[in-house]
C-alpha cells in the first residue's frame, strides 16, 4: 500500500491538469464555434424558401422534391413511437415499441407497428372499439371522415397556412425511443456501478483501483469532493448519492445521444423538467432557517418586501427552470448543428459540399463529447450550489455574491 | 409539417416521458444508492482513511527512527565521553601508584640506609668499646707483668713510680 499511495496522488494531479487544459481549449473552441456557426447561418436561412408549400401530404415517391431540413431535424431531435433505424416511408426500417395509452374506456396497449409507419394521421388502428391516428408523432382519436390531406383529423388552417389539429387525444404513456433509451441507459448504468461495486467487495480497499473502477473512481470523487464538498460543505455527503445518479445519468444519455441512431434525451424538455424537480425538491425540503428567512424576511427595508419577498418566491423556480432549459437547449442545439451540417448536402444537393459538411460536422461531434460532460457536470455542480445555499448555515451577504460569481462562470 | 407545429412540440413536455422518467429515475436512484454508491462510497472512504493512517504511521516510524538514531548518536557520545573519562582516570591512577611506590621506595631505601649507617656507628661503637676493653685488659697485664719485673727491686719501683707519675700528667 505505501507504493499505492503516491500514483494515486499522480493519477488525480492528472486528472486536474487535465481538466484545468480542458478550461482553456474550451475558451478556443467556443470562438471556433461562433465564427462557424455564423459563417453557416447564412446556407440555412437561404434555405427556407425552399420549403415545400404544403409539408403535409401523402408521401409521393415518384415526385421528386426538395428535401426539408428542418422537418429532419426536428424528427431527429423529437421523440417516436418506433426506433427508427434508417429508409424512409414504407420502406423504413424501424424498431417498433409498445404503445400505451390511457383512453376513456381505460387502457389500450399496442405495438407501433401498427400504424405502418404513417405519421400524417392517414393509418387507423383500432382497439377496444376506439380508433387511433398518428399525426406528426402524437396519437389522436381519429375523426371519421378524411381531411382534405387525408389525414382522419378535423384540421383547421390559420392564416399563416399552418394546419391545427382539433381532435381529441388519449393520455399518451407509450415506452417511446426516448424511454426506451432511458431503460437502456439505466441497465447500464446499473450493470457498471454495481460491479464496480462488486469489485471493491473483492479486492477489498487496500489494491489500486483497476478497469472500470480506474476510470470511474475519479469521476465518483470529483463528484463527491469538488462538486459536493465544495458547495453544500460538512452535510455533503447525503446528497453525494442524488449528485452522482444524476451527474452519470445525464453524462450517459448525452453520449448515447451522439450515437447517430441513439435518441436525444437529455435534449428532451420532459427529461430536464423531471430531474429539475427533482433538484427543487430536495433542495427546498432541505432548507434550512437561514434560506427561509432570506426568502420571507430578506435584510432590506420594510417598506421593500413587497416587491423584494415575490422576486425571492419567484427566484424558488427560476433556478431550476434555468437547469431544465440550460440542459435541453444545450444539447438540442448541438444536435441541430450536426444535422444542418450533414443537412448542407442535400440543400446545395451536390456532393462536393460533403468534405466540408463532414469536416465541421465532425468537429461540432467532438465538441459535442466535451459537452456531455462539461452539461453534466454544470447540472450536477449547480444542483450542489443550489442544495448549498439552501443548508449553509451562515446568512451573510457574501455568500450570495460568491454564489452569482459561480453560477456566471458556469455558464461561459 | 410545418416548423412552428415542431417547435411547439419541442418545448412541449410530454406526460409520458414525465410518467416514466419519474418512475425510472426513482428506481435508479434507489438501486444505485443502496448497490452501488453506498459500497463504492464507503470504499473509498475506507482506503483514503487507511491511506492516510498509512502515510501517518510511516511518517511517525520515521520521527521514531530520527529520534532512535539521536538517542543512538547520544548513547555513543556519552559511551565516548566516559571512556575518555576512564583512561584518564587510569592514567591518574597509573602515574599515582608509580609515585607512590617511588616515595616508598626512597624511604624504604633511606631507611634502611639510616639503619645501616646506625648499624655501623653501634658496631664501631661496640669495635671501640671491646678494642678499649682488651687494651686496657692488655695493658693490665702488660702492667702487672711489668710491675711484677719493676717491682722486684726497689729502684725500679721507684723508677716506676716517677715514670707513671710522668705518664699521667701527660695524658
Amino acid at each position: 500500500m505505501p507504493t499505492f499511495a503516491p500514483e494515486f496522488k499522480v493519477f488525480l494531479n492528472k486528472f486536474t491538469v487535465m481538466t484545468s487544459k480542458i478550461n482553456t481549449y474550451k475558451r478556443f473552441l467556443t470562438i471556433c464555434f461562433v465564427i462557424f456557426a455564423l459563417f453557416f447561418s447564412f446556407p440555412t436561412l437561404a434555405s427556407e424558401p425552399n420549403e415545400p408549400e404544403s409539408a403535409i401530404h401523402i408521401p409521393d415517391h415518384s415526385e421528386k422534391k426538395p428535401v426539408d431540413i428542418t422537418k429532419v431535424a426536428f424528427e431527429h431531435i423529437l421523440d417516436a413511437h418506433s426506433w427508427h433505424l434508417w429508409g424512409e416511408g414504407h420502406d423504413a426500417v424501424s424498431i417498433p415499441l409498445p404503445v400505451i395509452l390511457k383512453t376513456n374506456n381505460g387502457l389500450v396497449m399496442f405495438m407501433s407497428s401498427e400504424f405502418h409507419h404513417d405519421v400524417h394521421g392517414i393509418h387507423i388502428v383500432e382497439k377496444n372499439g376506439e380508433k387511433f391516428v398518428n399525426f406528426e408523432e402524437k396519437i389522436y382519436y381519429a375523426s371519421d371522415l378524411q381531411n382534405e390531406d387525408g389525414a382522419f383529423l378535423n384540421t383547421t388552417k390559420n392564416d399563416k397556412g399552418e394546419a391545427e389539429v382539433h381532435n381529441a387525444s388519449p393520455l399518451d404513456f407509450s415506452i417511446t425511443k426516448n424511454v426506451t433509451q432511458m431503460f437502456i441507459s439505466v441497465i447500464v448504468l446499473v450493470l457498471i456501478f454495481t460491479s464496480i461495486a462488486r469489485a471493491y467487495k473483492k479486492q477489498g480497499v487496500t489494491s489500486a483501483p483497476k478497469g472500470k473502477q480506474s476510470f470511474f473512481e475519479p469521476l465518483i470523487t470529483f463528484v463527491r469532493d469538488d462538486i459536493a464538498k465544495v458547495n453544500i460543505g460538512h452535510t455533503s455527503d447525503k446528497y453525494v448519492p442524488y449528485l452522482l445518479t444524476v451527474f452519470f445519468m445525464i453524462l450517459v444519455n448525452n453520449v448515447f445521444g451522439l450515437i447517430p441512431i441513439g435518441a436525444n434525451l437529455t435534449g428532451n424538455i420532459a427529461f430536464t423538467l423531471v430531474l429539475s424537480v427533482f433538484t427543487l425538491i430536495i433542495t427546498n425540503i432541505n432548507g434550512n432557517k437561514n434560506y427561509w428567512a432570506h426568502i420571507f424576511l430578506p435584510h432590506a427595508p420594510k417598506a421593500i418586501w413587497p416587491i423584494l419577498i415575490p422576486i425571492e418566491i419567484v427566484g424558488i423556480f427560476t433556478k431550476p427552470f434555468a437547469l431544465m432549459i440550460r440542459l435541453f437547449a444545450n444539447i438540442t442545439a448541438g444536435h441541430i448543428i450536426v444535422i444542418s451540417l450533414i443537412g448542407l448536402i442535400f440543400v446545395f444537393e451536390t456532393y462536393f459540399i460533403s468534405p466540408v459538411s463532414v469536416a465541421f460536422a465532425l468537429f461540432i461531434d467532438v465538441l459535442e463529447c466535451l459537452v456531455a460532460f462539461l452539461q453534466a457536470y454544470i447540472f450536477t455542480m449547480l444542483t450542489a450550489l443550489f442544495i448549498g445555499s439552501a443548508v449553509a448555515d451562515h446568512n451573510e451577504d457574501g455568500a450570495h455574491n460568491e454564489d452569482d460569481e459561480k453560477i456566471a462562470k458556469a455558464h461561459h | 409539417m410545418n416548423s412552428l407545429f415542431i417547435a411547439a412540440s419541442l418545448i412541449e413536455p410530454a406526460v409520458g416521458l414525465i410518467f416514466w422518467t419519474t418512475i425510472t429515475f426513482i428506481l435508479l436512484l434507489v438501486i444505485l444508492g443502496k448497490f452501488a454508491w453506498k459500497p463504492i462510497l464507503t470504499a473509498i472512504k475506507t482506503r483514503e482513511k487507511s491511506i492516510e493512517t498509512a502515510l501517518k504511521s510511516a511518517e511517525s516510524a520515521l520521527n521514531d527512527m530520527r529520534e532512535l538514531r539521536a538517542n543512538n548518536e547520544k548513547i555513543m557520545a556519552e559511551a565516548r565521553n566516559e571512556r575518555d573519562i576512564l583512561i584518564k582516570e587510569a592514567r591518574e591512577t597509573k602515574d599515582a601508584i608509580i609515585n607512590e611506590a617511588k616515595s616508598k621506595a626512597q624511604k624504604d631505601a633511606d631507611r634502611i640506609l639510616a639503619s645501616a649507617r646506625e648499624q655501623i656507628i653501634n658496631e664501631k661503637n661496640a669495635a671501640v668499646t671491646e678494642l678499649k676493653n682488651q687494651v686496657a685488659t692488655l695493658s693490665i697485664e702488660i702492667a702487672e707483668k711489668i710491675l711484677r719485673s719493676e717491682l722486684s727491686s726497689d729502684e725500679k719501683q721507684k723508677a716506676l713510680v716517677n715514670n707513671l707519675m710522668k705518664d699521667v700528667n701527660l695524658n
